[in-house]
């Protein structure tokens, strides 16, 4: 096309319209209110997916704990095939062993802590993929993204909703590669059902959205990627350590027990222990969702009430 | 007001700002209230230091930033009122270069278009439409990582356009780009202004730019305008052009005489044989002078005609030259990280 055919396209779409008295549209443009809204998620997603090496990256973590942590933390090898016994009863072995399997089922809910710490890694990897949301904004605030979006006619809460989207969805791949390599690793897949993962990963995406909101809360007005960083670092491991994911609640401190019963992490981890382990759980199924449902809902919509308020220059 | 309403000459007001004010922190006043008009189809410069108020402003006309006080309309709505409307209808260029790296130009343009909901079948003709005029055809498949300056502002313009937008805003279009592009770049705007029938408004602080570039100008120091009109204007105001003429009678008194030609409006006897005449139209006054000197039998044995600069008009209404100006660091800093990324 040469300009002066572009010249004519123009007219014929913009049209000779006055700005005082007609107010038409000058340009063909949605009416969703939601568009812009998977444009900005990709946007997001496409910086992940095509720089394979970020990925990568962010595995290295939780495949170490799982790793080291999973496979040293050995405690079923403390109480089975001979590692201890009483001098003077000569206690058979089978005892023993049964012994320790009991002890395990009834601290961890499942005979083996592998399998036990790979579910707590899960959510483990969501919160920390959902804690870096609010980074892309700030980093989006100084490079002037931010600005140039908020000049188009993208609705405030889009904004906002696309990198909870694009942080739960990063978050649910590395999950599901956190839990092939564990499988891969020795996790006990007896009890596990494809029913049981589907609801599992549902409930990972319910605790990703409620902490995506939580620190792209954090980071509307933030212009300085490193207060980010502070707050994930104070942040990521008492809430870990204060929930389910390491070790089981019920033979935690009071006080302690009492933060690990409101902290989100533990409902995710206990859906998945029961779906994915048929362990025995902290509270009902049901109870669980409804809690993580909550929570992903109350937050995600106070962030996009807060956007419009804060979201601006 | 009387001189814009002439400058105007009928033609219709795409923007009317009427004392916007921004207050930062309730002590820090960027913006201190100006007032003035964007007719259809002109190029108006907002010219002034670093920190005189021209990004804020720029922010409160693009709806990005609430003013503390005051109205302005773009396009016939209101920008507190209706700020999608406004929004949907502006195009926005701004200082940084806000293109992802890690895309192609062809996917940064193509998310512009999703950022305002037009569908796919009109954004990729209007996307390889705009790549033609600002040359990016063949780099269009490339990251933006790979592009120089100057292909990233353009990239930013295309993207600016992606909605044929009735005002386009520039903020700061050519900081950082060498002198070529710069021209370059200014080539672009001026084509575009031609193509689009657009109405641009764009800040700057190269006299140059304002003076080449653009229809009008206002002069912006300290959160307020000090002077507005064109170019052409704003050094007339200073009182024309000066002519600089020597004669070889030094014993006749010839200020009378030269007094009588057409256009001159001042004339002064420096020297016995030297006369400083102050003309608005120098290039058309000096010959006429030299005729009528010629027909009297004088000779001139010198002249010399100095036009004002716009370097003046900005020293005349600021008080200081617009090349001594000092930032703040941080805006030193963000300016050097701009530099950084277009030199690349």
């Amino acid at each position: 096309m040469t300009a002066a055919e572009a010249k004519v396209n123009l007219v014929q779409q913009v049209g000779s319209v006055s700005p005082q008295v007609d107010k038409s549209n000058s340009t063909i443009i949605s009416s969703s209110p939601y568009h812009g809204l998977w444009a900005l998620t990709n946007r997001e997603l496409k910086k992940w997916y095509k720089n394979p090496v970020i990925l990568l990256l962010s595995l290295i973590q939780p495949v170490l704990w799982l790793g080291l942590f999973g496979k040293a933390m050995n405690f079923g090898a403390i109480f089975t095939d001979g590692a201890f016994n009483i001098p003077g009863l000569n206690i058979p072995k089978e005892v023993i062993n049964q012994l320790g399997n009991m002890l395990m089922l009834n601290v961890f809910g499942t005979s083996d802590y592998f399998s036990f710490l790979a579910v707590g890694m899960l959510s483990f990897i969501i919160i920390f993929t959902a804690m870096f949301s609010g980074m892309s904004i700030v980093w989006d605030r100084r490079l002037g993204t931010l600005n140039k979006v908020m000049s188009t006619p993208v609705a405030r809460g889009s904004i906002v909703m696309s990198k909870i989207l694009s942080s739960v969805i990063r978050s649910l791949v590395q999950a599901a590669i956190i839990l092939v390599l564990a499988v891969l690793l020795g996790m006990n897949t007896s009890s596990m059902t494809v029913l049981g993962v589907v609801g599992t990963f549902a409930s990972l995406a319910l605790l990703s959205f409620g902490f995506s909101a939580v620190f792209l809360m954090l980071a509307l007005r933030s212009t300085n990627q490193n207060t980010q960083m502070a707050i994930v670092n104070l942040l990521n491991l008492p809430l870990l350590f204060g929930s389910n994911a390491l070790f089981p609640a019920n033979l935690m401190p009071e006080w302690l027990q009492a933060f690990v019963k409101v902290n989100p992490i533990s409902y995710a981890t206990d859906i998945g222990r029961q779906l994915l382990l048929g362990a025995g759980g902290m509270s009902p199924l049901s109870f669980d969702f409804a809690y993580l449902a909550a929570f992903a809902a109350v937050f995600s919509v106070v962030g996009i009430v807060l956007s419009w308020r804060f979201l601006t220059k | 007001m009387s001189g814009e309403t002439n400058a105007n000459g009928g033609r219709r007001t795409m923007m009317q700002i009427r004392d916007l004010k921004k207050v930062f922190n309730g002590t820090v006043v960027a913006v201190d209230g100006v007032t003035f008009d964007v007719y259809e189809g002109e190029i108006f410069g907002f010219l002034g230091p670093n920190g005189a108020g021209k990004t804020t402003t720029i922010s409160m006309l693009t709806t990005l930033l609430r003013p503390t006080s005051g109205t302005a309309t773009v396009c016939g709505f209101d920008i507190l009122k209706e700020p999608n409307e406004v929004r949907k209808r502006i195009g926005v260029v701004p200082q940084e270069y806000t293109a992802d790296e890690d895309l192609t130009g062809y996917e940064n343009i193509m998310f512009c278009a999703d950022l305002y909901g037009i569908p796919r079948r009109i954004s990729r003709e209007r996307a390889d439409e705009l790549l033609k005029l600002v040359e990016l055809e063949s780099a269009k498949d490339r990251k933006v990582e790979t592009y120089s300056g100057g292909m990233r502002r353009r990239l930013e313009l295309a993207c600016g356009l992606i909605n044929h937008p009735r005002v386009l805003f520039l903020d700061e279009p050519t900081l950082g780009l060498d002198v070529q592009t710069r021209a370059a770049v200014w080539q672009y705007i001026r084509r575009l202004k031609e193509e689009y029938g657009m109405t641009l408004f764009l800040t700057t602080h190269y006299l140059e730019e304002a003076d080449s570039l653009c229809d009008r100008i206002a002069i912006i120091d300290h959160g307020k305008i000090v002077k507005i009109g064109t170019p052409k204007e704003l050094k007339d105001s200073l009182g024309g052009d000066v002519i600089e003429l020597g004669v070889q009678e030094a014993g006749e008194d010839l200020t009378q005489l030269i007094s009588s030609v057409q256009h001159v409006k001042e004339v002064k006897r420096v020297a016995p044989s030297e006369y400083r005449i102050k003309s608005e139209v120098g290039e058309v006054t000096a010959p006429m002078i030299i005729d009528a000197l010629r027909s009297k039998g004088y000779r001139v044995s010198k002249i010399s005609l100095t036009r004002p600069t716009l370097d003046q008009v900005y020293l005349e209404f600021t008080g200081r030259s617009i090349r001594e100006e000092n930032g703040d660091r941080t805006q030193a800093m963000r300016q050097r990280m701009i530099m950084r990324r277009a030199r690349r």
